[in-house]
């Protein structure tokens, strides 16, 4: 039969790394959407002077590889003396990187509203603020939904990478496993299942909501 | 307050090094799309055929590879592997997981563009008298092409961001990997990463602007 040396203990140690990987994925994605939120929302409605230099910067975090991101914030962080552990930086880079693809699916979301629906509002006496809040906001919800779902799963798996700079995740704590008990393959099986776990089910929700809504236009 | 000396002139000197790494980085993300490619097609032909198994194995690479991290499949590759007696070197391992990666998300590309065809042209070109793989190859592929160029440029850069990832399973001769290699015996880890990522940038929007420029020119009427 089936023997091996990994223990509860072990199990227990990757679910461990697991809640880290959430947590990362967590702290990432909520600062990343609010300032992707207010990204977009300047992207979508300053003058072109403007537009054109931040969606320029917005764009390197993109056509970086997110490795070297993590590696050049964690040494300016020394550069600069700040007393951030590891993990905030981690959680600091992903959040910018996810704010810049937040940004994009913000403003799409807003693009997609039509400008005769805004304006009937606004003839219907809604101010500026009303028509963002009660027209926009809901519209949009619905275009930028489903791809912020897939962001966020993005960004769950990309997580992966701060191991490079220290941070003990799912993926590393597995690797600190196999250096014990010298089975890489069924650790790592292990440890791949429970990132399919996490991600294969709000993956499914993404995109039921996205024919579902999609059936209603 | 700020008690450092940024050194570039070490990191400027090394960009000769670097650059013959960039070539490398370019050769694996170019290797891993035509094969992802290519893997993507197949994939995307298999979800479609009429066997159970066929099927299923299918769906199971295309969800695998994208409901786990990049990182984990290179992993895979490398350690998982070795334990089963394929001792992959760096290189072919990092290729491998990037070009399994590649194939799962153009799988779902390809499946879209697919299904932006209508099956009443492949049927005409049928009923034309063409044989099946001939209307496949003269009608259905070409509209193919034209559906899945943006999103394979997108992979493409996406390729490319993803070879830096070769570093971790110890590939010291591409972008990263030289980089890396400087930095330990150096030290000046701001400096030639900050260069690395400049040349990564590059890198990119080269292939951006290119596929544009190679769009303009393929798909006008």
């Amino acid at each position: 039969m089936f023997e091996t040396s990994v223990s509860w203990n072990d199990m227990l140690f990757l679910l461990q790394g697991a809640g880290t990987t959430l947590l990362i994925t967590l702290y990432a994605v909520l600062g990343g959407t609010l300032l992707g939120v207010a990204l977009g929302l300047a992207r979508a409605t300053a003058p072109w002077w403007l537009n054109a230099p931040l969606g320029a910067v917005l764009d390197v975090p993109r056509s970086v590889p997110l490795l070297i991101q993590l590696v050049l914030v964690n040494s300016f962080k020394s550069i600069l003396g700040l007393p951030w552990s590891a993990f905030t930086v981690a959680c600091v880079v992903l959040a910018i990187y996810t704010s810049t693809y937040c940004a994009e699916i913000v403003r799409g979301g807003i693009l997609a509203v039509p400008a005769t629906t805004r304006r009937a509002a606004r003839s219907l006496g809604l101010t500026y603020r009303q028509d963002l809040i009660e027209i926009v906001f809901p519209l949009a919800l619905r275009v930028a939904l489903p791809s912020w779902i897939g962001l966020t799963l993005g960004v769950m798996k990309d997580t992966a990478l701060v191991l490079w700079i220290g941070v003990v995740e799912l993926l590393r704590s597995s690797q600190i496993i196999v250096t014990r008990v010298q089975e890489p393959l069924f650790v790592l099986s292990i440890a791949g299942a429970i990132y399919f776990a996490m991600s294969f089910p709000i993956g499914r929700l993404g995109a039921r909501l996205e024919r579902r809504w999609r059936e209603n236009d | 307050m700020l008690d450092y000396t940024f050194h570039w002139r070490p990191a400027l000197n090394a960009l000769p090094a670097m650059l013959d790494g960039a070539l490398v980085t370019l050769q694996v993300a170019l290797l891993s799309m035509v094969i992802g490619t290519a893997g993507g097609v197949l994939l995307a032909l298999g979800r479609q055929s009429g066997s159970r198994v066929l099927r299923g194995g299918c769906t199971a690479w295309v969800e695998v590879a994208r409901n786990t991290p990049a990182l984990f499949q290179i992993y895979m590759a490398y350690f998982g592997l070795g334990s089963i007696g394929i001792q992959l070197d760096s290189y072919p391992a990092l290729l491998l997981g990037i070009a399994f990666n590649n194939a799962g998300y153009l799988a779902e590309t390809f499946r879209g563009g697919l299904r932006a065809i209508p099956p009443t042209q492949a049927r005409a070109a049928r009923s034309l008298g063409m044989s099946a793989p001939k209307a496949f190859r003269l009608v259905v592929l070409p509209q193919l092409f034209r559906a899945v160029f943006y999103p394979l440029t997108n992979q493409m850069v996406w390729a490319i961001l993803m070879t830096s990832l070769g570093v971790v399973v110890g590939l010291n001769t591409d972008l990263t990997g030289v980089t890396q290699e400087l930095n330990v015996k150096t030290f000046r880890t701001f400096e030639f990463f900050a260069i690395a990522a400049v040349l990564y940038y590059l890198l990119s929007k080269a292939v951006t602007l290119s596929a544009r420029l190679l769009a303009w020119r393929l798909f006008r009427y």
